[in-house]
């Protein structure tokens, strides 16, 4: 599924990837960990081609297409989903509005038919209730006003509607209080499935509790330094990053 | 007028010019050097039909500025003026409206045609005690006209008038409105949008002067300009000495999408008063690059997400027109102008 190897980045003229390699194959559930400045948000914007990261080496690949070659919308088309550590606000663009045309956005771009509005509607329902998300909160701008709880939660909403292979989550449970975090990691764990595949970026071990990975993988200085089992969070939790600063 | 005479006596000597400090950014003395011939009356056939005609019960039509001069209107009743200019000539026209106390106006007002008209349009719009008005302006002139549509409107205690001014400018192009506000609970709305590319320039001017209390006046105006186009806003709302408990909001907003247009704002607010309750707000920028990744990143291509970020930025305006129809047709001829 994904493939990334030496990759090599920079913001400005500061390296920040310096060499990461990862492999993440279908079905699975992957948590990056890192300290601060580690590099986390860098490769989720790498990896969804945000402006001003330069690649200076290395490859990503989906399922063997170099993602690194299109353009955002491109590789959210083939199924890559960023779900954001802060989800920005679309003042006059209500949220239903947007789904819908992003969703088809990316069918046009696939070459599929667009989806109707009336079986738009009856999905985004069903969801919408999954999710706990009162229905006339759609119908207001996206994520204008909303709560953090209530911007994560969209996030969720849209990603069940897109249905992407790859989802990407950074920092997740910023800003959630248990409640919460326990609805959106529901949400997520409902999209776990054999051709889906999970990039969980966390500093901090609690989302692990909600969204159980496969593996654990420790970025330091802009590489993966260590990786395990899931008994690897809990270790980082108990003993911190120190250890893998200096690796680094 | 001084703008109408400079028309009907070709002298341009009396055109504004950057020397008046209210036209500085809207010369018209300097662009026109030679006073144009009158304009030829228009030919039937190339008057054609109106933005608004299927809305209306009645429609007016001013052509090269040949039409009626004064109308009554009692009761309940939706009108359209369409001006229509056409050639290279000079015209002027004027319209009085009168709506009788309690009555209702809906006036849909439209500007077009075809050449390098200098066109001046004089409004002249009184309002009875009670009577309530909504003007939706919708200006597609000629990129090499030279337009200017200049609106007197008096207000009496407990009137309400709302307006929508519409426009993607002209080679030059003024669309002014002075409103005498007797306070008495009357209520104003000025709104605006501009939605210029190429060359083309739009002034949209305001002058609100509140006479007494307890009236209130809400204004936004939003644009977008783009390639070399330029927008004047210039907006001021004056509250006389003794006029308290005037409410009053002013909000402009312009999205520049390319370096070498511009936007020239002057919001003011004259306040006289002690106990009024006045705001105003102003900014010009660019489009959000975070929120136009985030939408990328959902699937949207780039023009896409920008054509809708920019819809969605002056949909705010085009919201507050009441009448349905005309709303659903300012929204139309916004999505048209800003399609990538």
């Amino acid at each position: 599924m994904l493939k990334i190897e030496n990759l090599h980045a920079r913001v400005d003229e500061a390296e920040i990837l310096k060499g990461l390699s990862l492999e993440i194959p279908a079905g699975e559930v992957h948590a990056v960990m890192g300290p601060n400045g580690a590099g986390k948000s860098t490769l989720s914007y790498v990896l969804t081609g945000r402006g001003g990261y330069e690649v200076t080496q290395g490859s990503a690949s989906l399922d063997g297409e170099d993602l690194l070659a299109l353009a955002p919308n491109e590789r959210a088309a083939r199924g890559v989903f960023l779900s954001f550590q802060y989800p920005l606000e679309i003042p006059g663009v209500p949220a239903l509005t947007f789904v819908r045309t992003a969703l088809n956005a990316q069918r046009k771009a696939r070459g599929e038919p667009e989806i109707a509005a009336p079986q738009f509607l009856k999905l985004a329902r069903e969801k919408a209730a999954a999710l706990k998300i009162d229905f006339d909160m759609l119908k207001r701008p996206l994520n204008v006003g909303f709560s953090g709880g209530e911007k994560k939660r969209m996030e969720i909403f849209q990603m069940s509607l897109l249905e992407p292979r790859l989802l990407i989550l950074d920092e997740t449970d910023s800003g959630l209080d248990v409640d919460a975090l326990r609805i959106v990691s529901e949400g997520v764990n409902a999209l776990r499935g054999p051709e889906r595949s999970m990039l969980v970026i966390t500093h901090y071990q609690r989302l692990l509790d909600y969204i159980r990975p496969d593996r654990v993988h420790v970025l330091s200085g802009g590489r993966i330094v260590a990786s395990g089992g899931p008994e690897l969070a809990l270790e980082l939790e108990r003993e911190g990053y120190e250890r893998y600063a200096r690796a680094a | 007028m001084s703008l109408a005479e400079a028309i009907r006596e070709r002298d341009v000597s009396r055109l504004p010019s950057r020397r008046d400090e209210d036209w500085r950014w809207t010369d018209l003395r300097g662009l026109i050097r030679q006073a144009p011939e009158p304009s030829a009356p228009l030919a039937a056939d190339r008057v054609g039909e109106g933005p608004f005609s299927s809305l209306a019960g009645r429609t007016l039509v001013v052509a090269n500025g040949r039409g009626p001069a004064s109308l009554q209107i009692e009761g309940e009743a939706v009108i359209a003026v369409d001006f229509v200019s056409g050639g290279d000539g000079g015209h002027a026209a004027s319209l009085s409206l009168t709506v009788a106390p309690g009555a209702t106006l809906i006036l849909l007002e439209s500007y077009r045609g075809e050449g390098g008209y200098l066109s001046h349009a004089a409004l002249s719009i009184a309002l009875g005690e009670g009577a309530r008005v909504e003007r939706v302006v919708l200006a597609d002139a000629s990129a090499d006209a030279v337009e200017v549509s200049q609106a007197e409107v008096a207000l009496s205690p407990g009137a309400a008038f709302a307006q929508t001014l519409l426009t993607n400018g002209a080679r030059r192009q003024r669309i002014e409105t002075r409103l005498s506000h007797p306070g008495g609970q009357a209520e104003a709305r000025l709104d605006g949008v501009y939605l210029l590319a190429g060359k083309r320039h739009a002034d949209l001017t305001s002058v609100v002067t509140h006479a007494a209390t307890h009236g209130a006046t809400s204004q936004l105006a939003k644009g977008v300009v783009r390639d070399q186009a330029r927008a004047v806003f210039q907006g001021r709302i004056v509250v006389a000495e003794h006029a308290d408990h005037t409410e009053a909001r002013m909000g402009h907003h312009a999205l520049i999408l390319s370096d070498q247009a511009e936007v020239d704002a002057k919001p003011e607010l004259e306040i006289y008063a002690d106990d009024v309750a006045c705001a105003h707000g102003n900014s010009i920028g660019v489009l959000d690059e975070e929120a136009l990744f985030y939408m990328r990143q959902r699937g949207l291509p780039e023009g896409q997400a920008r054509a809708l970020l920019t819809e969605a930025f002056v949909g705010e305006v085009i919201d507050r027109i009441g009448h349905d129809g005309a709303r659903e047709i300012a929204r139309a001829w916004a999505a048209e102008r800003l399609q990538a």
